[in-house]
C-alpha cells in the first residue's frame, strides 16, 4: 500500500513510520504544519508544532530511507480545533481538542489530501488497534499497553475512517517501542512524552484562554458560590479558568464548615457563576451525551458496556441507550468530575464502540 | 524499493551541479598546506592561486581584481553590500538614511534590509514591480527625486530567482547617477545566464555566488568598486583590503574562479541552448496542460527559467508526486518551518494568494537536456490532474 505516516517529530509517530515501512508498505512521511507562527525551539512542556520538531521528524524520515514533507494544515486546524477550544471554553464546557484534531485534520483533511494524492492509508502512531471483524469491517480496539492506550482519543473515527488508518503501534507496550527507537538509530527515542495541548504551548491553559478569548467570552468575571447555602465565596477572572471537579486555584479565603476541600460542581458560561460544594456531590450516574459517532453500524437499542469518560480515565461499566438526538447513559460505576464537553467513548471489551459528546450529568439519586 | 526512477533534475536555479574542471581544481588543492596570509613558500603559493583566481574572475566580468572581494557566497555578499554602504554612507552623512530595493528582491537582501529598518533606523522603500515583475523606473525615479540627498544606496537584483525577469541595471543606473547614489545588484542568477559587465554596466557593487554557476557551496565574491568606501561585516586578520576577514579558502577560491570563467566564455552559447530548451519546455507542458500559464516576461528573461503556474493544483502536491516520479522542481519560494509560504514575488506582481500558491519553478542548467523535458511531458499531466483532485 502506499501509505502516509504522519511524525510529529516524537518517537512513536517515528517508530510508527519505521514499523510501517518495514512491512513493506510504500511510506511517505508528512509533518503537519499546525501552528501559524510556530516557534523556533520548543518551550517548556512539549508541543508538536515546532520547527525543531519539523527537523526532528525530518531526520526520523531520514533514517528509515522515506521522502518527507510538510503539509501546512494550519489554518484548517486553526478553525476547526482551535476556534473551536475557544467556543467550547467560552461556553463553559471543557472541550477535548485532540479528539477534534483526529476527527477532522488527521483522519479528515490529512486523510481526504492523501486519498485524493494516490495515498491508500494514513499511519499514526497512535496506541490502537484496527482489526478486522467477523462481518469484515475495520474494529478500533484498545491497545496492548493499558497505560498508553490512546483509543480514547479516535473514539470520533467512522468505519470509512478506520478502514484506511493503520496504528503499527497497538501491540506493543512504549518501553518497547523506546527500545527499538534506539535499535533502529532514531535519534527522538529519548525524547519525553507529549501530554499538554499542543497549541498551548506553555501549558497553561487558563492563561492562554484568558489572552485568546477576548469579547467570545462574556464572562470575564464572576462569583464563586457555595452549593449548598448560595453564599457567595469569591470572585474569578473567567469561566475558562475551571472545569467540572477541580479543587485547586479556586483561591476561596474560608476553608468550608466542615474543613472539608470544596470542588467545582458547576459552571454557568453566562452569568459567569462557578459552583463549588463537596466531593459527594460530584458523583454522578447518568449522563447525556450528543453528536454520537459510531466505529461502524448504530449498536442496537441498549448496549450493556462500559464507558471512559476522559483520557486516560477508568472505565465505567454502563448500560447505552441509543435515542433520537444521542445517547442516555446509566453508570453502573458512578464517575465523579464530569464535565459537559468531554467525549464519552463507548467500549465493548476491548472494542471502541463510538463516542458522543457529554452535554449534560445527573447526580447519583437525582430524579430521572 | 530499488526501483527509484532516475533523477530529472529541473532545479538549476537552486544549485547546479559542479563543472567537472572545478572539481578536479578544487580537489587537486584540497592537500596543499599553505595560508595565503602566510610569508613563506607555502604561503605564497597559496596566495599566489587566490590572486590568480582573482585576476580570472576580474577579467571574466570586466573589473579591475582588487575590485573582487571573496565571500562566503551570496548571503555573505549581499549582507556586506547592503550594510557596509548603508554604514560607511550614513557615517558619512547622517542624512542618508534611505534605502531603495525592489518589491522583488531574494531574502539575503530583504531580510537584511529589514534588519537595518529595525535595529539601525535605516527607512527601507520597496519597489513596485509590474506584472511580469519588472521594476517599477517611473516609482524608483520619483522616490529618489523626493528626496535624493537621504538615499544611502539603491539595490535592484540583475535576474529575479523566482520568475527569472530581467532587471533593467542600465536605467537604474542612470537614475541615480544623476545623483551619486551607489547602486548594489545581486547577479547570483545572472553570471553565465546572460552577458554581465560590471564596468559596462556602472553598478557600483555586485554579488555572485560559485554553486550557482558549477563552482563550489561556500564561496562567492562581492564586486565592489574601487573607489567605494565599505563598513565590514567581519573583523580580523584584515584580509580582502580589510573589507573581509578571514582565512582565504583558497581550493574552493580555485574552483570558483575556473567555473566563473568557463560560465562566462560559454554564456552565449549556453543562453542559445538553454532558452531554446526552455522555450520547448514550455510550449510542451502548456500542451498538455493548456491552462497553464508562465510567469514573468517571455522575452527578458533568464534562459533557464520556466516558472509555470497551475490552476486549480497545491503547489507543494504538485511537487511531491513530480518528486515520486523522479522529477525534482521547486514552488520557487521561500519555506518556513519547510511550509512553501505564498511567493513575495508573485504577490508584488500582483498575484492573488491563490496564484502564488499553485506554480512550480522548472530551472534548466548546463547539464539539462531534451530528455529532462520529455520526462517532465510526460509526468506533468497525470500530477496535475491529480493534485487537482485533493483540493477541496
Amino acid at each position: 500500500m502506499k501509505v502516509v505516516a504522519a511524525m510529529s517529530g516524537g518517537v512513536d509517530s517515528a517508530v510508527a513510520a519505521a514499523r510501517a515501512h518495514e512491512a513493506g508498505h510504500d511510506v511517505t512521511g508528512i509533518h503537519l504544519a499546525l501552528s501559524r507562527n510556530p516557534a523556533s525551539y520548543r518551550s517548556g512542556a512539549r508541543g508538536c508544532c515546532t520547527i525543531e520538531d519539523a527537523n526532528d521528524a525530518r531526520r526520523a524520515a531520514d533514517v528509515i530511507g522515506i521522502p518527507f514533507y510538510v503539509w501546512d494544515l494550519s489554518d484548517r486546524f486553526h478553525e476547526d480545533v482551535v476556534e473551536d477550544f475557544m467556543d467550547e471554553y467560552a461556553a463553559g464546557r471543557t472541550p477535548n481538542p485532540c479528539l477534534r484534531c483526529n476527527e477532522r485534520i488527521k483522519f479528515a483533511a490529512v486523510l481526504d489530501r492523501a486519498l485524493a494524492l494516490g495515498f491508500d492509508a494514513v499511519a499514526t502512531g497512535h496506541y490502537a488497534q484496527v482489526r478486522t471483524g467477523p462481518d469484515g469491517t475495520a474494529e478500533l480496539h484498545r491497545a496492548v499497553d493499558g497505560a498508553k492506550d490512546q483509543s480514547y482519543v479516535l473514539g470520533v473515527l467512522t468505519q470509512e475512517q478506520l478502514a484506511h488508518s493503520i496504528f503499527p503501534l497497538g501491540d506493543t507496550p512504549k518501553p518497547q517501542v523506546r527500545e527499538e527507537a534506539t535499535a533502529r538509530g532514531l535519534l527522538v527515542a529519548d525524547k519525553p512524552d507529549s501530554h499538554d495541548i499542543c497549541f498551548v504551548a506553555d501549558g497553561d491553559n487558563a492563561g492562554w484562554l484568558r489572552e485568546k478569548l477576548g469579547e467570545r467570552a462574556p464572562n470575564h468575571g464572576g462569583a464563586i458560590v457555595d452549593a449548598a447555602t448560595g453564599e457567595e465565596l469569591g470572585r474569578h477572572d473567567g469561566t475558562f479558568g475551571f472545569t467540572i471537579g477541580q479543587r485547586k486555584g479556586l483561591r476561596l479565603g474560608r476553608p468550608a464548615p466542615d474543613g472539608k476541600p470544596r470542588y467545582v460542581l458547576d459552571i454557568e458560561p453566562v452569568s459567569g457563576t462557578v459552583t463549588v460544594g463537596a466531593r459527594d456531590e460530584l458523583t454522578v450516574d447518568r449522563i447525556t451525551a450528543d453528536r454520537p459517532r459510531w466505529c461502524g453500524a448504530a449498536p442496537q437499542a441498549t448496549l450493556e458496556g462500559t464507558v471512559q469518560l476522559r483520557a486516560h480515565g477508568n472505565e465505567h461499566r454502563a448500560r447505552v441507550t441509543v435515542a433520537s438526538t444521542g445517547v442516555e447513559i446509566d453508570l453502573l460505576d458512578p464517575a465523579q468530575g464530569i464535565a459537559p464537553g468531554q467525549a464519552a467513548v463507548i467500549y465493548d471489551d476491548t472494542r471502541v464502540v463510538g463516542s458522543a459528546t457529554i452535554v449534560a450529568t445527573a447526580r447519583v439519586g437525582a430524579p430521572a | 524499493m530499488d526501483d527509484a526512477p532516475q533523477t530529472v533534475y529541473l532545479d538549476h536555479a537552486a544549485t547546479t551541479p559542479m563543472l567537472p574542471a572545478a572539481v578536479e581544481v578544487m580537489t587537486t588543492h584540497l592537500g596543499d598546506v599553505g595560508n595565503p596570509s602566510s610569508l613563506h613558500a607555502s604561503g605564497r603559493s597559496a596566495r599566489r592561486i587566490v590572486e590568480e583566481s582573482r585576476e580570472t574572475i576580474a577579467q571574466a566580468l570586466n573589473c579591475r581584481p582588487g575590485e573582487v572581494v571573496f565571500t562566503s557566497g551570496g548571503t555573505e555578499s549581499d549582507n556586506l553590500a547592503l550594510k557596509g554602504l548603508f554604514w560607511s554612507r550614513h557615517d558619512a552623512d547622517p542624512s542618508r538614511v534611505r534605502i531603495l530595493a525592489s518589491a522583488i528582491e531574494h531574502h539575503a537582501v530583504l531580510d537584511a534590509l529589514h534588519w537595518l529598518a529595525e535595529e539601525e533606523h535605516a527607512e527601507v522603500e520597496l519597489v513596485a514591480v509590474d506584472s511580469r515583475g519588472r521594476l517599477d523606473l517611473e516609482q524608483l525615479r520619483a522616490s529618489i527625486e523626493r528626496d535624493p540627498a537621504s538615499v544611502a544606496l539603491v539595490s535592484v537584483m540583475w535576474a529575479n530567482n523566482e520568475i527569472g525577469t530581467l532587471q533593467p541595471i542600465e536605467d537604474v543606473v542612470a537614475i541615480c547617477a544623476t545623483h551619486g547614489i551607489p547602486v548594489h545588484t545581486d547577479a547570483v542568477q545572472a553570471v553565465g545566464a546572460v552577458p554581465v559587465d560590471f564596468a559596462a554596466s556602472g553598478v557600483d557593487a555586485l554579488t555572485l555566488t560559485g554553486h550557482k554557476l558549477g563552482g563550489p557551496y561556500g564561496v562567492g565574491a562581492l564586486v565592489l568598486r574601487r573607489e567605494l568606501t565599505l563598513t565590514p561585516l567581519l573583523h580580523g586578520g584584515g584580509q580582502e583590503r580589510d573589507i573581509r576577514s578571514g582565512t582565504l579558502d583558497m581550493p574552493a577560491i580555485a574552483a570558483f574562479a575556473t567555473a566563473v570563467e568557463h560560465a562566462v566564455k560559454c554564456q552565449p552559447e549556453y543562453a542559445e541552448r538553454t532558452t531554446a530548451l526552455r522555450d520547448t519546455l514550455i510550449a510542451r507542458v502548456t500542451e498538455v496542460v493548456p491552462d497553464a500559464h508562465v510567469h514573468g516576461d517571455l522575452d527578458d528573461r533568464l534562459p533557464g527559467n520556466a516558472h509555470l503556474g497551475f490552476p486549480g493544483c497545491e503547489g507543494d502536491s504538485l511537487l511531491m508526486l513530480l518528486d515520486a516520479r523522479g522529477i525534482e522542481c521547486s514552488t520557487g519560494s521561500a519555506c518556513s518551518a519547510g511550509v512553501p509560504q505564498p511567493s513575495h514575488v508573485l504577490l508584488a506582481m500582483g498575484c492573488d494568494e491563490e496564484g502564488a500558491r499553485h506554480s512550480l519553478r522548472f530551472t534548466l542548467g548546463r547539464t539539462s537536456s531534451e530528455a529532462d523535458v520529455d520526462a517532465l511531458v510526460e509526468a506533468i499531466g497525470p500530477a496535475v490532474e491529480r493534485a487537482r483532485g485533493a483540493r477541496s
